[in-house]
């Protein structure tokens, strides 16, 4: 198992969010999870990613056999666990491109693989932009500085196309985006999709998942997952929502 | 007050001292001198009670006993890391004095110069305060840059302005004229360097004239030794469809204070004061700014960041006069600090007087710590808190650095920013 959670807990500003998350995926893998607004999808990615904002009171993460809840944030992201922001930060000052290449060159050098020099940055930079049909001029610009709400989205999966991570959780890529835009970095997904690799998808829209078809569809609610099945499952939402899941989730607690 | 008393003293002994050598001058000159230091001592210095010196409390220069600093030659060696890359056109001033041998000038091109001229030869300041008193007591000459009209000085100069310490603190007194005939463009790097260790007190005053239609870029960069003590007064006038800009970086000092007074004085003249400060450990910087539009269609620009850690303080105070005359004023302002620790603090007050009623006049002030949100989403890439960290100071500090044309001096100055904050 690539990644295995349990019961995890999670309290921000003295608010207890995941309340005993159990989770499990494996390489090759890409789960799905969908839930009510509020109900902490964005949570779990920030406990996976180490935002210090949120402290882990209960459980634990394994991840490629290591204690995950050990590693700093940035250790974290050098063992290849990557998290598509749903809301992307805007750094003033700071040129995509450096940014990344620093990124990438921190990870390679974990990886104990040679630093890029700037050419070989920009080739391969210029390469992953194609993939994304990204505008190379958003290489020179801030990190997210202006960008609109779907190229913010598009640069992190180009991130994640750079960086080639592990374990990928993309909050809320597809929110945001237009169709072709949709269909563009699904497809830049894709590519990215491996044997050694596996991806967890958080979104509101069954749409996403047609073209990015998740293995495994969780329901997450009220902290914790209450519901795990298959494609169909995702189908299901849609047309009923989660209402009819709820019940069945507390009648499970209980 | 005894205090005052022992000041005075002290300042008194330096002034005798002056007074009996050929510096000093005679007639005019000499008189000039005479009823300066009469008011230095009849104003004495600035106490917290003065509204413009609240938060700067100048009593540990008023606690030491200065001598007017000598004559020195420093060490070829340290004077040549006092020089930028590429930029050939140098002016050496040691303790206030031109340094004819040590400079090199010969490859200026015709019409500008830089000459060391007597004191009573240049226009007088208005005395705005002790420090100005103070240093038109103690002034030898002044160094003044002449650029003719028209000519366009495509290399920049570099104003080096030397601090050697003595035995006793040394004050140090340089006078700085600039005159920047009509459509005239000047580059001007004025720096300020201690060679050696011991006490220094610069305490200069620069006087600039941009005529009508004049383009003046000035660097300061104040890099002096976290020991020393840095006032400095600029005046700067620019007439009718002028610009002047001003970078003003701020990196050293235990009290470091910049008294900056850019007055719009013909239509449409634009400035641009921007200004970056570090201070680390038990330093203070603060930065007095007055942008007077006194004509009509003047656009001013204003950027005021700075850098504090350790127990360091900082003042800002943006004051904008908009004259009755001055219709369609466009004046923006923006003043930002970062603090690096719990124990630094800043002062910051804008201030505007707006006497026009057509004008638009914009300001802004942002105090606060590293954007943790910006510090995660570095390190969730992979980049590691230190790193991060020096990522968002470089960003800072390089909004106002950006601005400085000369890479030589841009560079040197993001270096000592990373140098004090040991980043
Ligand atoms: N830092 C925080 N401080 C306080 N409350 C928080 C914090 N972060 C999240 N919450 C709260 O925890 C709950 C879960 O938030 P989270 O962002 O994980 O939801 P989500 O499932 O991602 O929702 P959405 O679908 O709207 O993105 C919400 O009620 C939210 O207000
Ligand atoms: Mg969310």
């Amino acid at each position: 198992m690539l990644l295995e959670i349990k019961d995890l807990r999670v309290r921000a500003e003295g608010k207890d969010i995941l309340k005993g998350l159990d989770l499990s995926v494996d390489a090759g893998q890409v789960h799905a999870i969908m839930g009510p607004n509020g109900s902490g999808k964005s949570t779990l990615a920030r406990a996976l990613s180490g935002h210090p904002g949120y402290e882990v009171t209960g459980g634990t993460i394994r991840y490629k056999g290591l204690d995950l809840l050990d590693l700093q944030p940035e250790e974290r992201a050098c063992e290849g666990v990557f998290m598509a922001f749903q809301y992307p930060v805007e750094i003033a000052g700071i040129n995509n491109a450096y940014f990344l290449k620093a990124a990438l060159n921190a990870v390679r050098k974990h990886r104990g693989e040679p630093e890029l020099d700037a050419v070989e940055f920009m080739r391969l930079a210029r390469d992953r932009a194609k993939l994304l049909e990204m505008d190379q001029t958003m290489l020179n610009r801030s990190v997210n500085e202006g960008f609109s709400g779907g190229e913010k989205k598009r640069n992190e999966i180009f991130q994640m196309a750079v960086l080639e991570p592990t374990l990928a959780i993309l909050d809320e890529t597809d929110s945001g985006l237009d169709i072709d835009a949709l269909r563009i970095v699904a497809s830049g997904v894709n590519a990215l999709r491996a044997p050694d690799r596996a991806i967890i998808v958080v979104t509101h829209y069954q749409r996403l998942l047609n073209y990015i078809v998740p293995d495994v569809v969780h329901v997450l609610s009220e902290g914790r997952i209450v519901r795990s099945g298959g494609r169909e499952l995702a189908l299901e939402l849609e047309e009923k929502g989660y209402g009819w899941i709820e019940p069945e989730a507390t009648g499970a607690r209980a | 007050m005894p205090q005052l008393a022992e000041q005075q003293d002290t300042y008194q002994a330096a002034f005798d001292a002056f007074r009996r050598e050929p510096a000093f001058g005679s007639g005019a000159e000499a008189d000039a001198r005479e009823v300066a230091f009469d008011r230095f001592l009849a104003r004495g210095y600035p106490t917290t009670r003065d509204e413009a010196w609240r938060h700067t409390n100048i009593a540990p220069i008023a606690a030491l006993s200065f001598e007017r600093a000598a004559a020195a030659v420093p060490d070829t060696a340290a004077l040549a890391a006092v020089a930028f890359d590429g930029v050939s056109h140098v002016a050496v001033i040691v303790n206030g004095r031109l340094s004819e041998k040590l400079s090199s000038l010969a490859g200026l091109p015709a019409g500008v110069s830089v000459t060391s001229a007597a004191v009573g030869a240049v226009p007088d300041v208005a005395d705005l305060n002790a420090f100005v008193d103070l240093n038109s007591a103690f002034v030898e000459h002044a160094i003044v840059v002449d650029v003719a009209p028209k000519v366009v000085v495509e290399a920049p100069l570099h104003l080096a302005f030397v601090a050697v310490p003595g035995r006793a603190p040394a004050l140090v007194s340089p006078r700085l004229v600039v005159r920047a005939g009509d459509g005239a463009q000047v580059t001007i790097i004025e720096s300020y360097t201690d060679l050696g260790s011991g006490v220094t007190f610069t305490n200069v005053v620069a006087d600039i004239h941009a005529a009508p239609g004049a383009f003046v870029d000035h660097v300061k960069l104040e890099r002096q030794s976290n020991e020393a003590f840095h006032l400095a007064t600029t005046i700067v006038r620019t007439g009718r469809g002028g610009t002047f800009r001003s970078h003003n970086v701020t990196l050293g000092g235990r009290i470091a204070r910049n008294d900056i007074i850019s007055v719009l004085e013909g239509e449409g003249a634009e400035c641009t004061l921007n200004g970056l400060y570090v201070a680390t450990g038990d330093t203070l910087v603060d930065n007095h700014t007055t942008i007077d539009h006194a004509k009509a269609h003047c656009p001013s620009h204003e950027v005021y960041k700075g850098i504090l850690s350790g127990r360091a303080r900082a003042v800002f105070n943006g004051k904008i006069i908009v004259r009755p005359d001055a219709q369609k004023t466009d004046a923006k302002q923006t003043n930002k600090a970062l603090l690096l620790t719990d124990d630094a603090q800043i002062n910051t007050k804008p201030q505007l007087e707006i006497f026009a009623d057509d004008v638009k006049c914009t300001h802004g002030a942002a105090i606060g710590q590293l954007d943790e949100d910006a510090l995660f989403y570095l390190q969730a890439r992979g980049i590691s808190l230190a790193a991060a960290r020096t990522m968002l100071i470089h960003a800072f500090a390089g909004d106002v650095l950006n601005g400085i044309r000369t890479a030589s001096v841009r560079d040197a100055a993001m270096r000592l920013v990373e140098t004090q904050l040991s980043i």
